[in-house]
């Protein structure tokens, strides 16, 4: 047996745009074993909402992460609307599906460059966070933020959009659309990306339910598991499929996330196409009382809200599952086995989002 | 902002941030913005870098790793406390793992605010950051060591 060695990975690396830390146990160039430890970006949100009452929570749902902040700022008010019993305006839930497919779009973009830059490919990097900036123009132009966007409450949504803005953003979605299809097709073609990519952190489709795999992770291993399928907000009344792969390796994943774009583009197209005319938002009376689920489809997957309400405006009990969490079980089953080099781009394929994880 | 003689590089690490700012940070360093254009570039290796843009607040499980980047940089160093966290812990002030701001654990020079802070804000950030670390050389060239 060859000597082993511990090298550590993390908290701070020059992949990492988020700390976690890793011990890889090597032997040789081989990892046989990864050990994680986290709490690096832990702040213990969760008891908030003893101190902040329920409509002041989400603002720190939504600061749970950056990335996905509409998202969680949704899945929140949802299961507030849920338990007061609540009916949201039809235009509100429209928006909110539009919104939350456009920060999936910036999302998945944003990850694609990070994984660019994993295997060392600047320019790629460069040109994929070039489109995204174009769609953070559009989320800005519509919400007043680029990444945290404060617009969906308890009720509704803040603010509306006319059609003439949405006219507008349908024509620059169409341009940025175009442009997207030319970067992915790199990621498709490019025989270096393939052969890092490729056989590489295999998650096969047999461990995706006892490691607890979401999204796009679990798909890319053949799991047709999406929890817009599940009709929250506007989503029962658009057409569309969850993205799947079979292969269950990094390339797979990439390729999933890669159509998912498309597929948010044509479900902004659907919605806007079909949203109704009418008020953005309800009063809310009264105080939350009762217990509630309420799950929504990040993009890095399943997000959980559990939410507890005892009819005074603090909540008692406000519990967040988020993707990331579920996905460091997997991320070390995937890391045994693989060289060192591939590590960071493992690590990057589950599309790690730290602050999520560790709340 | 003065011609600089040296181009400083910086490099960023996540203290408690929600991720806001730092892809934000991240996106200074795209074409759309791009931060390289004065004379700064993005490492990962604290030995080599002189600006340390820093985001979120601290906890008691990073300030050891803060520390322990801070006291790997060279002197002279410059760091940049980046949005509402970084500056007082901002929205997570109350939660019960959270000292606090950057300046709980290290000296801060400037105060990035804004949550999320906005590229422009972080741009005009690190160019004062410029002149502040041309200052600190000339004091050390004068002998009177600052850190």
């Amino acid at each position: 047996m060859a000597k082993r060695t511990i090298i550590p990975f993390g908290p701070q690396h020059p992949v990492l745009p988020e700390p976690i830390h890793l011990d890889l146990v090597l032997e040789d160039e081989m990892v046989v074993e990864a050990i994680p430890s986290i709490g690096f970006v832990h702040r213990g949100l969760e008891l908030l909402c003893k101190k902040k009452s329920f409509k002041d929570l989400i603002y720190v749902a939504e600061r749970v992460c950056g990335i996905c902040s509409f998202m969680h700022g949704m899945a929140f008010s949802q299961g507030i609307e849920k338990i007061m019993d609540v009916s949201v305006p039809d235009r509100a839930l429209y928006l909110r599906v539009f919104w939350s497919e456009m920060s999936r779009i910036h999302s998945h973009i944003l990850w694609l460059g990070l994984t660019a830059d994993a295997i060392g490919f600047e320019s790629l990097f460069c040109h994929c966070w070039r489109i995204r900036e174009k769609i953070l123009n559009i989320i800005e132009d519509t919400t007043g933020g680029r990444v945290i966007f404060g617009v969906c409450k308890v009720g509704g949504v803040r603010r509306d959009v006319d059609d003439d803005t949405f006219k507008r953003i349908l024509g620059q979605l169409k341009e940025i659309e175009s442009d997207y299809n030319n970067i992915v097709d790199v990621f498709r073609r490019d025989y270096t990306v393939k052969h890092r990519f490729s056989g590489v952190g295999v998650l096969p489709r047999e461990d995706v339910c006892p490691l607890g795999a979401v999204g796009p992770v679990g798909r890319a291993s053949g799991v047709s598991q999406d929890m817009r399928k599940l009709g929250y907000a506007a989503y029962n009344n658009l057409d569309f499929e969850p993205v799947t792969e079979s292969a269950g390796d990094c390339y797979a994943r990439c390729m999933v996330r890669i159509r998912e774009v498309n597929l948010s583009f044509d479900l902004i197209r659907q919605a806007v196409e079909k949203i109704p005319d009418g008020p953005v938002d309800v009063k809310v009376k009264g105080l939350p009382e009762g217990e509630v689920f309420s799950r929504v489809e990040q993009p890095r997957g399943e997000v959980v809200y559990y939410l507890k309400g005892n009819g005074t405006k603090f909540l008692d009990r406000f519990r967040i599952r988020t993707p990331t969490f579920t996905h460091i079980a997997a991320l070390v089953q995937m890391l045994a086995g693989c060289d060192l080099a591939d590590v960071p781009v493992i690590v990057l394929s589950i599309d790690p989002c730290i602050s999520c994880a560790e709340r | 902002m003065s011609f600089i003689k040296k181009s400083p590089w910086m490099f960023h690490y996540d203290g408690s941030s929600c991720n806001g700012c730092d892809i934000e940070v991240l996106a200074c360093l795209m074409p759309m913005y791009d931060i390289e254009r004065f004379g700064v570039i993005n490492t990962g290796n604290p030995k080599h870098s002189d600006i340390l843009l820093i985001t979120g607040s601290i906890n008691r499980q990073n300030e050891d790793v803060v520390k322990t980047l801070y006291g790997q940089m060279g002197n002279p160093k410059v760091v940049i406390a980046i949005g509402t966290c970084a500056a007082s812990g901002g929205i997570f002030a109350e939660c019960y793992n959270i000292l606090g701001g950057v300046n709980t654990t290290i000296p801060v020079d400037l105060y990035v605010p804004g949550c999320a802070a906005r590229p422009e804000a972080i741009i005009d950030g690190v160019i004062q950051a410029l002149d502040i670390l041309e200052e600190k050389q000339k004091q050390r060239k004068k002998g009177k060591v600052t850190k």
